[in-house]
């Protein structure tokens, strides 16, 4: 994304916004472009390019760019995903620790029961054929409390 | 066009009155230039077949360079396309012969593109991405639990060490149980702003770069007279719970609504 830019050209919702450090995450496009967007099948089949495979690779990507390098670790040259000769099962050498995170899943599993890019993907299917509600409907009236942030407010985390 | 170049599409428009190329450079440097067929325009750049062909590709893919230059150009051409008029972004990498595979395409799937622009005319995508601090909400939430598990100081070292663990156990469930819950309730305020919407899988802690747990990543397709109501609350929910931190990034090209109804095809 260019920065002040404005798809209506109108002015409207105060231009662009970015994330904290000011430049548009490269997690974040590189996301949008390789896992989203219109999936059409050019007349030149680039056959490598599975998305399933750069899914995986992405995070691992991403996290190298943005994360490892300041950090300073090589984990990518460990991590069984990167390396060619790794199969898909090699994601269980993954920490538990990693799977843990809470996830807002299609089919609200414990996430440390997933095994993380294979849920993503599961989830991914159902997200391209649901413009809607992705996990289970709740009526409104059974909605346990709908948030007031303005009573709520407990104190403001910037 | 000659033997050694190949066509990367960008993105689909509107033919309008102003089909003039967008002015960002592709992902080879290369001037963008547009193809009219019908009411639709394809955006799309000439490149060196032997830099950008499929053995090629798959190689540059594994460069991390490479891939964050060519995503971020492929990305430019889209906004500056989106700039001017509805549009369907392409994902990265879709390569044609020559033009007029992408006449062909624009020709046999008019209608699928019709109804996807019509879907995002006036609208934009806006990203939203909570994250959850979990020690901070882990505190939040034990400040009742941990007086009950006092009593255990009178049995072995063994047991209180297990009693230990299990109410570290119960203290993450609740923990990752309460964030879920935030995200839903954060989705189902969100989501009647919007004209769609989609629940993406949370980054990677690695992906995202933070600590903190994402419990949501979601895209809301939002009219452009609903942009505001849809900030201000999104800025009311990133002050509703201390533990808790919402992310706007956008407007994006919808990226995320780039499916024509009907039309669920990943390949």
């Amino acid at each position: 994304m260019t920065l002040g830019q404005d798809p209506f050209g109108s002015g409207l919702g105060g231009g662009q916004i970015q994330s904290a450090d000011g430049a548009t995450s490269l997690g974040d496009i590189l996301e949008r472009v390789l896992d989203r967007g219109l999936v059409i099948a050019g007349d030149i089949r680039v056959n490598l390019l599975d998305i399933e495979l750069l899914t995986i690779k992405l995070r691992l990507v991403i996290a190298s760019l943005e994360t490892a390098k300041e950090v300073g670790i090589d984990w990518w040259e460990h991590d069984p995903w990167l390396r060619a000769d790794a199969g898909r099962s090699g994601g269980g050498e993954r920490t538990l620790e990693e799977n843990q995170r809470p996830a807002l899943t299609a089919k609200q599993e414990p996430p440390e029961e997933e095994e993380g890019d294979d849920e993503d993907e599961d989830q991914e299917d159902e997200d391209q054929e649901d413009d809607e509600y992705e996990y289970e409907e709740v009526d409104e009236a059974e909605q346990p409390e709908p948030p007031e942030p303005q009573r709520a407010r407990r104190g403001k985390r910037s | 066009m000659t033997g050694s170049q190949t066509v990367w599409l960008y993105a689909v428009s509107r033919d309008d009155a102003d089909n003039a190329p967008p002015s960002a450079r592709g992902v080879a440097g290369e001037d963008v230039r547009v193809l009219t067929e019908g009411s639709l325009t394809a955006v799309v750049g000439s490149v060196d077949a032997r830099r950008f062909g499929p053995d090629v590709l798959a190689g540059h893919l594994e460069n991390l360079d490479w891939l964050a230059e060519t995503a971020r150009a492929h990305d430019a051409v889209v906004a500056a396309t989106a700039a001017r008029g509805p549009v369907v972004p392409v994902r990265l990498a879709t390569l044609f012969s020559n033009d007029e595979g992408v006449r062909e395409l624009l020709r046999s799937r008019r209608e699928d593109f019709q109804s996807a622009l019509e879907a995002v005319t006036g609208r934009a995508e806006w990203g939203v991405k909570a994250y959850v601090d979990p020690d901070s909400l882990a505190n939040s939430l034990s400040a009742g639990d941990m007086a009950s598990s006092g009593s255990t100081a009178q049995s072995g070292a063994g047991s209180a060490y297990l009693l230990r663990r299990r109410a570290q156990m119960a203290a993450r469930q609740s923990a990752q149980s309460a964030a879920g819950e935030w995200a839903r309730q954060i989705h189902a305020r969100l989501r009647p702003l919007c004209a769609a919407s989609r629940l993406h899988p949370a980054q990677d802690p690695r992906l995202s770069g933070r600590h903190d747990w994402m419990i949501l990543n979601a895209a809301y397709l939002v009219d452009q007279e609903r942009t505001e109501p849809f900030h201000a609350l999104v800025k009311q929910l990133s002050e509703w719970q201390a533990a808790l931190d919402v992310e706007l990034t956008g407007p994006w090209p919808p990226y995320s609504f780039a499916v024509p109804p009907g039309d669920h095809r990943h390949d």
